[in-house]
């Protein structure tokens, strides 16, 4: 028997939304659970309007889904704005002392009052909140507790529980309706609570990542936070700089050096960082940059999502050089196209762009684990005077067949490492010489045939024949999934092409999959259908329609499900 | 480790490919300094990291030998210090112009003092853009006259004082035209421990007729004879404010810090360059996950 069980909880910025969302995500989690779990909040730090969504299923879980089950209200903004998305027999628990309830199952609880009187301090009137949620569904307490404990820590952490038990009696014993949701734990759960970014970081390390320089944008921070704290036990150097400008330039500096570069920064941040990805491009150095999507343009909406920069990071620079851009469709994804990154970047030379989003960053999810044996570490062609002769006749920029250069690093071998931003001939030093210049460029390129080897096939969801194709990338991949369930839960024949390595470019595989369909349909976080060009760029086909979303917020499941019945029944709208 | 036939240095060691500056440039006189200094301390070649930025200062690392990261307009600093990180071993000496470090490096050069970073920089300061042919740089003397300050350019940016209120550790002066003033200060720069700044007037024949070679030998006067003591800061903030009739050069300002190197514990295991990758490492991370 399938267990959903899908929460809110929701509250200004400073109520402690994010704590209560984080604590009852883990409690579910450790209990065996699969668990997703999203995040929307504003770009302040208190007041606004923030909530946490929490779906928990025996089943895996890759999106969010509607309607809720219990809503967890912190504030009557919340009941407001979200008391429509309660399901018919969900219930909307809230602070007695800060709401009105409205018409159906609502359980007031003096969140607050109780935070005083049990745990002596208001601030835990999150936790008391908590705890009535919890009680609403029967949950074992204790196991809940142990969390709490974990979560906070020391004395806070039982003045936690303390407020977390007030929550759950009082739940227990003041509510008389039949409980929206029957849960237990399922057994000693395992299973991983990361987010995107989180497992961006892991594979960087896992990689062999021991050079890190970024500057604070939103969402691409709790990169550089994660790998400034385990720098010290993983051997890192990480470097907060004076901008991204820096950022870049010191990444590939490192990596010149011998070092396993990054950086990570989001779109305005991106932008700064452009003239470095050309520099990597002609010295061939290297890099791995994390370009974590937010709506643009300049600043746009910080703390939301979409999914708006892949022309640009396809294009961004003067000249024609190679690189890589992968967009990971989910948080295991993330880990191991992370170490992918590393491996080409250092393969073939060059930029490669890990394109991730806000959403991807912020939403948690259950995996099962990362299994080290199967981390494959490629730093590709490196000199050695035995096998590539005496380093006097050593050239960095050697023209050869697959266009790959042995790399030799400073100070490790006596051959002396030369290159240049200018043009260069094969010995790296600046030449305006015709020929070299044309080879130099032709070497350059030809480094994508290999490249273009290493892309995975993109994986196709659904029945094969299915009349209509939608096409999708990066982070939407989880909604796209379910919304193809339940496209065909009725008689519609739907699935899915998803692309996660977006150059170089899977043409003939995108090309034969979209042959075999009636009709394909673009769906992407981005106003103009990125990838719908792309598509016809590469494969020169037209795709049917779009479905676009462009308000910031991350699809789901049944939004894109409803967005394409209308596209598909009821023709284009644009 | 393999075997290693160490050749004696010679400057011979440094000879790179034929220079493209102007006859008469005073790029040629910072040249010879830097490969003289580098013969003295013993450095070999492959020991060396240069890494430039754009300008005609920037193509130095071409006319000399060693390691060699020419990198982009301004940018020189940072992939430097982030070499230096990666392999301490390494000497790492950035070049550039004075537009390039002072104009479109401003802000790497503002925050890089602080960090003290274990490398040296040398500014060919000719105060004016060479490569681009001739427009003002932040350098330039007030009044100059160029194609893009024709009512002639503002006050210039005091870069050795605005080093010493950033935090450098390491901060001189010195000319081209004097061999040995400036091949003893670089060798003072690449010993100091920690970031060393080395402004180097520099005479552009073609295009700075006003700071010229003979401008230049009738106002620099030498430090260390007139009894300067570098460390001292307020001493040193007021030698930074001579300029026009007498021109000090010398070591204006020194202090001991530790290094940004010396705060990055991974390294007190040797250069992250000579690490060996182990995924396994990260193991105990995933129980904060569970
Ligand atoms: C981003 C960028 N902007 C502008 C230029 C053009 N440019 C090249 S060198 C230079 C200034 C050179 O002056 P300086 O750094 O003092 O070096 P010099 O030639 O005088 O040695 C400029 C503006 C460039 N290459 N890149
Ligand atoms: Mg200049």
């Amino acid at each position: 028997m399938p267990v959903e069980a899908n929460f809110m909880v929701g509250g200004e910025a400073g109520q402690g939304v994010q704590s209560v969302g984080a604590v009852l995500a883990k409690t579910l989690a450790r209990g065996g659970y699969h668990v997703f779990a999203d995040q929307d909040y504003e770009s302040r730090i208190r007041g606004g309007h923030n909530f946490f969504r929490i779906r928990a299923s025996n089943m895996p879980v890759a999106a969010i889904k509607e309607p809720l089950d219990i809503l967890v209200a912190l504030n009557q903004e919340t009941i407001d704005l979200h008391r429509m998305e309660v399901a018919p027999g969900g219930v909307v628990v809230y602070d007695q002392e800060k709401g009105q309830p409205g018409e159906g199952n609502y359980l007031g609880v003096p969140f607050t009052r109780l935070a005083q009187e049990k745990a002596g301090n208001r601030i835990m009137a999150n936790s008391v909140a908590f705890g009535a949620a919890l009680g609403l569904t029967g949950y074992d307490l204790d196991a809940a507790a142990n969390i709490v404990r974990g979560f906070f820590g020391g004395d806070v952490g039982e003045a936690n529980v303390t407020a977390t038990r007030a929550g759950y009696d009082y739940a227990t014993e003041n509510f008389k309706g039949e409980r929206p949701l029957n849960l237990k734990p399922l057994g000693d759960g395992k299973r991983l609570l990361m987010n995107g970014h989180d497992a961006v970081a892991l594979g960087a390390i896992a990689a062999g990542c021991n050079f890190m320089a970024g500057y604070p944008m939103t969402p691409a921070t709790p990169i550089l936070e994660y790998l400034s704290t385990h720098a010290k036990d993983m051997d890192m150097a990480v470097v907060q700089t004076e901008d991204e400008i820096s950022a870049i330039n010191m990444a590939i500096g490192a990596s010149f050096a011998g070092a396993r570069a990054m950086t990570a920064t989001s779109g305005s941040g991106f932008c700064l960082m452009v003239e470095g990805v050309g520099l990597a491009g002609i010295t061939e150095t290297p890099v791995v940059i994390v370009n974590a999507q937010r709506p643009g343009p300049a600043v746009g909406l910080p703390t939301r999502t979409e999914q708006g920069d892949l022309l640009f990071v396809l294009h961004c620079h003067q000249g024609d050089f190679p690189r890589a851009v992968l967009a990971p469709a989910s948080v295991e994804d993330a880990f191991w196209l992370t170490i992918k990154a590393f491996n080409l970047a250092d393969k073939y030379q060059l930029p490669v762009i890990m394109l991730t989003d806000h959403y991807l960053a912020t939403s948690y999810i259950t995996v099962d684990g990362f299994d080290l044996s199967k981390v494959v570490i490629d730093r590709g062609e490196t000199y050695s005077p035995e096998r590539h002769g005496p380093p006097q006749e050593y050239k960095r920029h050697k023209v050869t067949g697959s266009g790959i250069s042995p790399r030799a690093f400073p100070g490790l071998t006596e051959a002396l490492v030369v290159t240049d931003s200018d043009e260069h001939d094969e010995t790296g030093h600046l030449i305006e010489d015709a020929r070299a210049r044309t080879e130099q460029v032709e070497k350059r390129l030809r480094k994508l045939n290999g490249l273009g080897q290493e892309t995975s096939p993109p994986e196709v969801y659904g029945p094969p024949n299915a009349e209509t194709t939608l096409v999708g990338w990066g982070s939407t991949w989880g909604a796209l999934r379910e919304s193809i369930d339940i496209l065909n839960r009725g008689n519609g024949k739907f699935n899915l092409l998803h692309l996660r390595e977006l150059w170089p470019f899977p043409s003939e595989a995108v090309n034969s999959i979209l042959q075999q369909a009636k009709r394909s349909y673009v769906v992407e976080s981005n106003a103009a259908g990125q990838l719908a060009r792309l598509i016809r760029a590469e494969t020169g086909r037209l795709v049917d329609g779009k479905v676009l979303k462009y308000d910031g917020r991350p699809f789901t499941p049944s939004g894109i499900a409803e967005q394409v019945k209308e596209e598909v029944y009821h023709g284009a709208k644009s | 480790m393999a075997l290693r036939v160490e050749q004696p240095v010679t400057m011979e060691s440094y000879a790179g490919l034929k220079p493209a500056w102007c006859p008469g440039c005073g790029n040629f006189g910072i040249l010879r300094a830097l490969n003289k200094a580098l013969v003295e301390m013993k450095v070999q070649p492959w020991q060396l990291l240069m890494v430039s930025g754009i300008g005609q200062a920037g193509k130095l690392p071409h006319y000399s030998r060693g390691n060699t990261f020419n990198s982009l307009h301004g940018r020189a600093v940072p992939p430097a210090v982030a070499a230096k990180i990666a392999n301490p071993e390494l000497v790492v000496i950035v070049i550039g112009g004075d537009g390039d470090g002072y104009s479109e490096g401003g802000n790497h050069f503002l925050h890089v003092l602080r960090r003290n970073h274990d490398i040296t920089h040398i500014v060919h300061d000719n105060q004016v853009y060479a490569l681009t042919k001739g427009q003002a740089s932040p350098t330039s003397d007030e009044g100059y006259v160029s194609k893009t300050t024709p009512g002639g350019a503002l006050p210039p940016l005091n870069a050795l004082g605005v080093a010493i209120m950033a935090g450098a550790t390491f901060v001189a002066r010195t000319f081209a035209g004097d061999l040995d003033h400036a091949a003893r200060t670089i060798q003072e720069g690449v010993r100091h421990r920690g970031f060393a700044l080395i402004d180097v007037l520099q005479p552009c024949v073609t295009f700075n007729h006003v700071n010229t070679f003979k401008w230049y030998s009738e106002r620099v006067y030498k430090l260390d004879e007139r009894g300067h003591n570098p460390q001292d800061k307020m001493a040193a903030l007021e030698v930074v404010q001579q300029w026009g009739e007498r021109i000090p050069i010398g070591v204006i300002y020194r202090e001991q810090r530790p290094t940004y190197e010396d705060r990055i514990p991974a390294l007190k295991k040797g250069p992250l360059a000579k690490q060996v990758i182990d995924p396994q490492r990260i193991a105990p991370l995933f129980q904060e996950f569970q």
